[in-house]
């Protein structure tokens, strides 16, 4: 063993002040470039999103660059984000077709003709990163919760797999990933936002329909949109503290 | 005195069974609760880290713009303007860290444009739709438009960037390459 004492010094000093993050930077700046260490303060952000449903063209985007970016399985039925096409008949808001081919994926058929007195418009669904989320209380071991900076994230090497968080998610935003067995869902593309990237789904949104907003960030353009547009939430009843808030949301919108 | 005190052996069994299930405790809670649960709420520290710590596939716009710093020139005051290069591109991160790596491959138009301007009528109105077959027949959509600034035509070369439009696929990169 060729060990010096020297290094054995910092390596064992290392382990015992420097955990995670920590770690990490220090590595940075041992090599010699302080400034790459990432300095990502989660105290000092607060997540959310904003989709102005009047913008989406539902070209599918966003659900294959999530797909590429999270490495989220191929086959239908494994999405972070989707987007379903409502089909709403005159004067019936209560009975709306949606439909969401391969989630959105391949583009949308087009299947409804112009001028029969009904409205269509697309909807996009990603995970809500609730504020106060029902899958988060409903986990029994602790494996997915609310980061500091407001992202509902899952623990994937604690995750049991029992589907609870499944079940408890109002907006039907978590799934299996049948080669885990552990849950998956959006995770707002955390590894991006934290070094300063948008989502990748934002990030392909060639219409701008749905930003990356940090509400804690008072510069950000997210306080702009919110006060100019009349924004909603998904299942506003349910209490969840949404933040992904929808412009030109319809009733039919379940 | 003595009859009172006389048996204090179960007291003591009592006791010792008592700070052996203490230890007991601690030494299983030790060895099955992970490092850094609790530290921040129910759930383990260490799991914020490792959802941070993911290779990224989408470089930004920024990244792309680093080299190919006349694309965005070809698109300005287009409708294309506002749109990222990996709207279109698909996921090029491999390809800014190593341009030898991975090389953009050229999006085939008639997919890509309809994608977005297929019409349809869940579409905003507004929104700039056509019929693909109505509108082009079988042509290319690059052979009339280019693709980073749609409404000014290829073969017109408003500026120095955009090269030798072909016939077809003419002004798709715009010069990017």
């Amino acid at each position: 063993m060729s060990t010096g004492r020297r290094e054995f010094l910092a390596r064992s000093g290392k382990l015992l002040f420097l955990t995670g993050a920590a770690q990490v930077a220090f590595d940075a700046v041992l090599r010699g470039e302080p400034t790459s260490a990432p300095n990502y303060q989660t105290a000092e952000h607060w997540w959310g999103m904003t989709i102005d449903v009047e913008k989406c063209i539902g070209c599918g985007n966003c659900v294959r660059a999530c797909k590429e970016e999270n490495d989220v399985p191929r086959e239908p039925y494994y999405f972070r984000t989707w987007v379903e096409r409502y089909h709403v008949p005159e004067g019936d808001a209560d009975s709306p077709q949606v439909d969401s081919p391969n989630g959105g994926y391949d583009g949308f058929p087009e299947r409804y003709r112009p001028g029969d007195g009904s409205k269509s418009f697309f909807v996009p669904k990603l995970c809500n990163h609730c504020a106060h989320s029902p899958c988060v209380q409903v986990c029994p071991v602790g494996a997915t919760f609310e980061s500091p900076d407001g992202v509902v994230l899952v623990d994937k090497t604690y995750c049991l797999g029992c589907r609870y968080c499944v079940q408890a998610c109002p907006y039907g935003c978590r799934f299996i990933d049948p080669r885990t067995r552990t849950v998956d869902k959006c995770s707002l593309c955390y590894h991006r936002i934290t070094k300063g990237l948008t989502t990748a789904c934002c990030e392909a949104c060639p219409t701008d329909a749905r930003v990356l907003g940090d509400l804690k960030n008072p510069k950000d353009p997210i306080h702009e949109f919110l006060r100019t547009h009349k924004v909603q939430v998904l299942k506003p009843q349910m209490a969840t503290g949404s933040k992904t808030y929808y412009n030109g949301l319809d009733g039919s919108v379940r | 005195m003595d009859g009172s005190f006389g048996h204090k052996g179960h007291l003591v069994r009592v006791a010792a069974l008592f700070a052996a299930s203490l230890v007991a405790f601690f030494v299983l809670r030790a060895l099955f609760v992970p490092a850094g649960f609790g530290l921040y709420g129910h759930y383990r520290a260490g799991a914020i880290e490792e959802n941070r710590l993911r290779p990224v596939a989408f470089a930004g716009r920024a990244a792309c713009v680093e080299c190919h710093s006349d694309v965005p020139d070809a698109m300005k005051g287009g409708p294309h303007e506002r749109v990222r290069c990996e709207a279109c591109h698909g996921p090029l991160a491999a390809h800014a860290g190593d341009p030898a790596e991975k090389k953009a491959v050229r999006p085939d138009s008639r997919v890509l444009c309809a994608r977005c301007h297929a019409a349809s009528v869940a579409r905003p109105a507004r929104f700039p739709q056509i019929d693909v077959a109505d509108h082009a027949g079988q042509e290319a959509c690059t052979t009339c438009h280019a693709a980073h600034n749609p409404l000014a035509p290829p073969a017109t070369s408003a500026g120095p960037a955009p090269p030798t439009p072909g016939p077809q696929g003419g002004g798709q990169k715009g010069g990017t390459r």
